[in-house]
């Protein structure tokens, strides 16, 4: 582990990945003793004030300071899509170990559902479930960890089929060991390092479907400080207040592009190449 | 040969009827039904009867389906609920400026997306290609709604170049609607450049390694030729899959990009729709989504059995 991370740390893109999620995760644990201000008191005497001493990044319209609400505004995000990122994972993972292991006609029809459900825009089709369900984690959360594990499954499967075919495997196969055992002890232990790049890759993508749907409206609710509602918000005051905009813009996606760097590094470092592996 | 195109086509005819049949029964889950979810307090007394005369509500789940998918097939989509016209009447012009914008920015993006590609393949680690695929990563990674939010900002409320928002409306000509497309067109095409062009680079960096490139090379084969002749063609059959996928993220950004320019396309009719828990509406654009993506994507396959004679083998 500590390896790892000394070679992730040891190229520029993976050590600036690496600190860009560390900041933002530590940022986020520990934002109600940084937030200078509560985020969702609202104050009539200080109405869009731009950046001074007291308000460091500035005032939104209902008086709020822009500084503790973005302090704050990832803490929903990150809950959200880390969850969907683990609940992805975890059965995206598990049925691409499966079928990769089993084969046959199990694996191809399923494959073929995979594919059916690979060919849906999926946003659309969490669109349609948040005006069924209506919006809120648990809608989310499911949703896009199903949508993010068909993925996965794809991934996890191609390579599980490749290890399912080696001379441990078959050895133990011979040796008539149960499928349980040679899933969890011959197939996962040599399918981790994909699952945790997977997971940590997805996670990024996550990140960017659920700012997109607070956007849109759908993801966190008003009053609670979120980066993708707040540019929503104060977008209207872009001319005249571009700072209520400009620092969730700048925090959502520093968050973003560092997990994707520090996805991407942790994948070279275990000797992955996702350039070529996954076009999904 | 034909069996294996009649195949690609009766993948996509399932994948269609799939996706309608999920998208029927995730209605059919909800508590309640649609009238009673639009109508919220309201459903109760004529006006939830009506509402269920005017869906055809009392007729059982199977026979629903078979009506709404027959209909959708000859472009009858039903009522929708809020707006009480025939969906088809209200789609018409959106979907024409909603594929106005998705086909410019495809367009746009893909010409330009393989060259960049290409170049950057060839001169890989060089200055070119590290400061391409750091601009690919930002555009990849950066979400829709900030890329769109910089462009406003430079271009509509510094520069005043563009509008920042759509104000003609949705029954607008062409010419009209021309200066309120750049900035949307912009944005959509600077994703779907950088996911086809991180393809194409390692799709033409895989070939550049190949043997049949160092012998020609070892032939003394002119490095030109050997890049358009031998490296391009193959390393175009793996991107045209990407091409097709990029096509379902361009359908996703669509809704974004034009929530954000307020330009009046399907996407933003669909928020509307969801706003007004007008779910008729809503299942309508989502299908006709799903059946354009399966589309592109069946052209993507089409074209790729056109270009890769090994495809065409059996064993595939």
């Amino acid at each position: 582990m500590r390896k790892l991370i000394a070679t992730i740390a040891s190229k520029p893109s993976g050590a600036l990945g690496l600190g860009l999620t560390l900041f933002h995760l530590v940022l986020a644990v520990l934002a109600p003793w940084i937030a200078p201000f509560d985020p969702t008191v609202q104050n009539a005497d200080a109405i869009l004030l731009p950046p001074n001493a007291t308000h460091w990044m500035g005032t939104d319209t209902l008086g709020r300071d822009v500084f503790s609400r973005v302090v704050h505004g990832g803490r929903l995000a990150i809950a959200v899509t880390f969850s969907a990122a683990v609940v992805a994972t975890l059965w995206g993972g598990f049925a691409g170990i499966f079928f990769g292991t089993v084969g046959g006609r199990v694996d191809e029809y399923s494959m073929r559902i995979a594919d059916a459900f690979l060919s849906m825009p999926w946003l659309l089709f969490l669109l349609l479930i948040i005006s069924i369900g209506g919006a809120g984690p648990l809608t989310i959360i499911p949703t896009l960890g199903f949508f993010y594990g068909v993925a996965v499954l794809r991934v996890v499967r191609g390579a599980a089929m490749q290890i399912s075919a080696r001379d441990f495997v078959t050895a133990a196969k011979a040796r008539g060991e149960a499928l349980w055992p040679i899933l969890t002890r011959e197939m996962f232990p040599n399918l981790s390092d994909i699952l945790l790049v997977e997971g940590a890759m997805r996670w990024s993508w996550m990140l960017l479907a659920f700012s997109s749907l607070s956007f849109l409206g759908f993801g966190a609710t008003p009053p609670t400080p979120d980066w993708g509602l707040m540019v929503a918000q104060e977008r209207g005051l872009l001319s005249t207040a571009p700072w209520g905009v400009f620092w969730p813009c700048v925090a959502l996606s520093s968050l973003i592009i560092g997990i994707n760097l520090l996805a991407d590094a942790v994948g070279k470092a275990l000797g992955l190449d996702r350039a070529t592996a996954a076009a999904v | 040969m034909p069996s294996l195109i009649l195949r690609r086509f009766s993948f996509a005819a399932f994948t269609i009827g799939f996706v309608s049949i999920v998208m029927f029964a995730a209605v059919e889950a909800l508590p309640g039904n649609v009238c009673t979810s639009f109508l919220q307090r309201f459903a109760q007394g004529p006006r939830l009867e009506r509402c269920i005369e005017q869906q055809g509500l009392e007729r059982p789940a199977l026979v629903r389906y078979g009506d709404w998918a027959a209909g959708a097939v000859q472009g009858d989509f039903g009522y929708s609920l809020k707006k009480r016209k025939p969906i088809s009447e209200l789609i018409r012009e959106r979907f024409r400026n909603t594929a106005l914008l998705g086909g410019l920015a495809a367009l746009l993006a893909i010409p330009f997306a393989i060259f960049l590609g290409i170049a950057a393949g060839v001169r890989r680690d060089r200055p070119l290609d590290l400061s391409l695929s750091g601009a690919a990563m930002l555009a990849m990674t950066v979400p829709e709604f900030v890329t769109a939010t910089a462009l406003i900002y430079v271009f509509a409320i510094t520069l005043q170049w563009f509008p920042a928002v759509t104000i003609v409306s949705p029954g607008a000509g062409f010419l009209q609607m021309l200066p309120n497309i750049v900035l949307p067109v912009i944005v959509l095409s600077a994703v779907l450049i950088a996911h086809i062009m991180r393809m194409m680079r390692a799709s033409v960096i895989d070939v550049m390694a190949s043997d049949y490139v160092q012998m020609a090379r070892l032939k003394g084969v002119p490095e030109r030729r050997i890049i358009w002749k031998h490296v391009v063609p193959n390393a175009m059959i793996p991107a045209l899959n990407v091409i097709a996928l990029t096509i379902a993220w361009l359908l996703a950004g669509v809704v974004v990009v034009e929530k954000v320019f307020n330009y009046p396309g399907l996407g933003t009719l669909m928020i509307q729709a969801i706003y007004d828990r007008d779910l008729p509406l809503v299942q309508a654009i989502a299908l006709i989504f799903s059946v354009i993506y399966v589309g592109v994507n069946l052209l993507a396959d089409l074209a790729a059995l056109a270009l890769d004679p090994r495809l065409r083998r059996k064993g595939h």
